[in-house]
């Protein structure tokens, strides 16, 4: 069965030089993958002047560095970036390769996954190495790719029994980055560069970015609106109720569909997850992929005015009723607390 | 003069999901949800019929589904699209995205002549976007994925702003190219009503099958070369027609396998009641506070 390489590698990415956090996350669940099936962690890191970003992989666990590191791969661009790591795939035939769920590993993975026929599944919420017993044949050390399926009333198992290559994308936050106490001798291998006409073939003429000014992950609190509150003049309450309490606002995907929210702000599957101290839940049903986006706070509020929505089934405290009459009174018991 | 192929796709309203959807062993009845067009492949189309609008050439619709996907054809054709195709077999049941991919790429390969491959960025029954890319990797020309607008067409040359991380990029692409647009690009056109009288009873292959099922002075060729001539009749292709290797078909040409589906059991639930009262709220935050929850 051994003919393909024991190794876990994950695609680092970089915005203007810097790494993405996501990457780093997925470094660390790398590392625990790669030990349970006796394999390797190798980072591959692409860009001009990164070999600091191939250095930092090793605080997070691997074992190895392929690092690609030219002026023309400053900024992602799809055909030089997918045409390098087919390549290397072809050439390694790595046994598992993971992604960040973002722009530029969603426009990235599909290219190697199609040109190298490897399995590949989007936006897992888990990801275990196990035996697996399929259609009465045994296989060693599978990925299985856990991701709720079909408007979340399911979650699916996804492997890929047969092919060499397993591939998988995991949004930023589902896993949790964990430098390692004894990280491994530096082995950074270089890979020359060597263009080819189609590099070119698209040009970018321009590039805005700014720092987001989100950051769910690293909110204490939160305070999330569902489309349960109807309008968007409705959800103001919620940026009243974090503003007096000190919190983020976030929302579940339908608040974001119906333009309540800004998709980054978005909490869940699709979107970030968070593990705050508080998170309040207003008018939020609690499908599974909004769950898996939030049970892990310490503390869950859930306001709903149905009192079987699943939300209150992972909450700490329930309050049913309507948020248009019940926020207003907790922004005015809190504030009346604090004096 | 520029020909664009639009990829589509017919998908479950997951977003209308009801209670006799579900089974009681907790998987989906896909036949009991409702069908619908995916949006952003309807904004996909809506930018090619303006690419033919304002510099001419012709629009072409495919999906690959069930044959009950033939309605969001006929939509297709309701909107301004001159052809369609569904590519339909039962021997591409069960495909992932990348055997998906491989059944498109090669129905593209035989359409040959275009510029513009526009697909929606995702579908929402998976949200995977995989599909897109995978195609074009297949056809070997370049992609822009998360297009917003496109900025500017000339000299076999386009402007695409896309969004990114944090931001949003303008690139300038080669031809062919295929693009994956983001809901906002475009807002589709709605139906023409000459163009629903002329259309709503094009027909596929499947289709036409079933009425001669009912009607035994009914024969198959006959009905199709009439629906052809009153061109009615929506082509469709089987993967014998395109001569596909059945290996990278449905199934047999997906390496992902679903290993195993749980319905989602909700855990024990023990929460606490609160009153929404102001006294109710007043002592759940006192309770917060001295948790060190607030503060």
């Amino acid at each position: 069965m051994s003919t393909f390489a024991n190794e876990v590698w994950v695609f680092v990415e970089q915005r203007d030089g810097k790494p993405a956090d996501v990457s780093f996350e997925l470094l660390s669940k790398g590392h625990k993958l790669a030990a349970g099936m006796n394999g390797l962690l190798k980072s591959v890191v692409m860009g001009d002047g990164v070999k600091d970003i191939a250095s930092e992989t090793f605080r997070f666990g691997a074992d190895e560095c392929l690092l690609i590191d030219h002026p023309d791969l400053k900024n992602y661009k799809t055909l030089p970036y997918s045409r390098i790591l087919i390549e290397l795939v072809r050439k390694y035939t790595p046994r598992i390769v993971l992604f960040g769920a973002t722009v530029i590993g969603r426009d990235l993975a599909p290219r190697v996954a199609s040109n190298t026929r490897s399995g590949m599944t989007a936006d897992c919420t888990d990801l275990q190495i196990s035996d697996v017993e399929y259609l009465r044949t045994k296989y060693q050390n599978l990925l299985l790719q856990i991701r709720p399926a079909f408007g979340g009333n399911i979650i699916a198992t996804i492997i890929t029994p047969n092919n060499p290559t397993q591939m998988a994308t995991v949004r930023e936050g589902v896993m949790e980055m964990h430098p390692v106490e004894r990280q491994r001798e530096m082995k950074i291998t270089e890979i020359p560069y060597v263009p080819v006409d189609s590099d070119k073939l698209v040009t970018i003429i321009e590039q805005y970015r700014e720092e987001s000014k989100v950051n769910l992950k690293a909110a204490p609190i939160i305070v999330s609106g569902g489309y349960g509150l109807g309008t968007k003049q409705n959800f103001q309450l919620i940026h009243d109720l974090a503003h007096a309490i000190g919190g983020e606002v976030a929302g579940s995907r339908a608040a974001v569909d119906a333009g309540f929210i800004p998709p980054e702000r978005q909490v869940g599957q699709t979107g970030v997850t968070v593990r705050p101290k508080l998170y309040i839940a207003v008018g939020i049903s609690g499908a599974i992929q909004h769950r898996a986006g939030m049970q892990e706070a310490k503390k869950i509020i859930a306001i709903n005015s149905d009192p079987d929505a699943p939300i209150f089934q992972v909450s700490h405290y329930g309050i049913v009723g309507d948020a248009m009459d019940i926020l207003p009174k907790f922004i005015e018991a809190y504030k009346n607390k604090l004096k | 003069m520029y020909n664009s192929i639009v990829l589509v796709k017919q998908v479950p309203d997951t977003a209308n999901i009801s209670g006799n959807v579900m089974r009681e062993d907790g998987t989906v009845n896909r036949a009991k949800l409702p069908a619908i067009f995916n949006h952003e492949d309807r904004v996909a189309l809506e930018l090619a019929l303006q690419v033919k609008d304002k510099f001419g050439g012709t629009v072409t619709a495919l999906t690959m589904g069930p044959p009950r996907a033939s309605d969001i054809l006929r939509e297709c054709l309701y909107m301004g699209t001159d052809r369609v195709y569904l590519i339909s077999d039962r021997k591409f049941a069960g495909a992932d995205t990348l055997a998906t991919s491989y059944v498109l790429s090669e129905t593209i390969r035989k359409i040959g002549n275009y510029d513009f491959i526009f697909a929606g960025r995702q579908a929402i029954d998976g949200d995977t976007a995989q599909v897109g890319p995978q195609t074009a990797e297949k056809l070997g020309i370049p992609q822009i994925t998360y297009a917003e607008e496109l900025i500017d067409l000339h000299d076999g040359k386009v402007r695409v702003k896309r969004k990114i991380d944090g931001g949003f990029e303008i690139l300038e692409s080669s031809l062919p190219v295929l693009l994956t647009v983001m809901k906002d690009a475009a807002v589709p056109r709605p139906y023409s009503a000459k163009r629903i009288m002329a259309f709503k009873s094009a027909k596929s292959l499947m289709e036409l099958e079933k009425l001669v099922e009912g009607n035994s002075l009914l024969y198959i060729d006959k009905l199709v070369d009439e629906y052809k001539s009153r061109s009615l009749y929506i082509p469709t292709l089987t993967m014998d027609d395109l001569r596909l290797d059945a290996d990278r078909c449905g199934i047999n040409g997906s390496p992902t396998k679903v290993y195993k589906i749980e319905s989602v059991v909700l855990a024990g639930g023990e929460h606490t009641l609160i009153e929404p009262t102001k006294a109710g709220l007043s002592a759940l935050i006192g309770k917060l506070m001295e948790d060190h929850i607030f503060g």
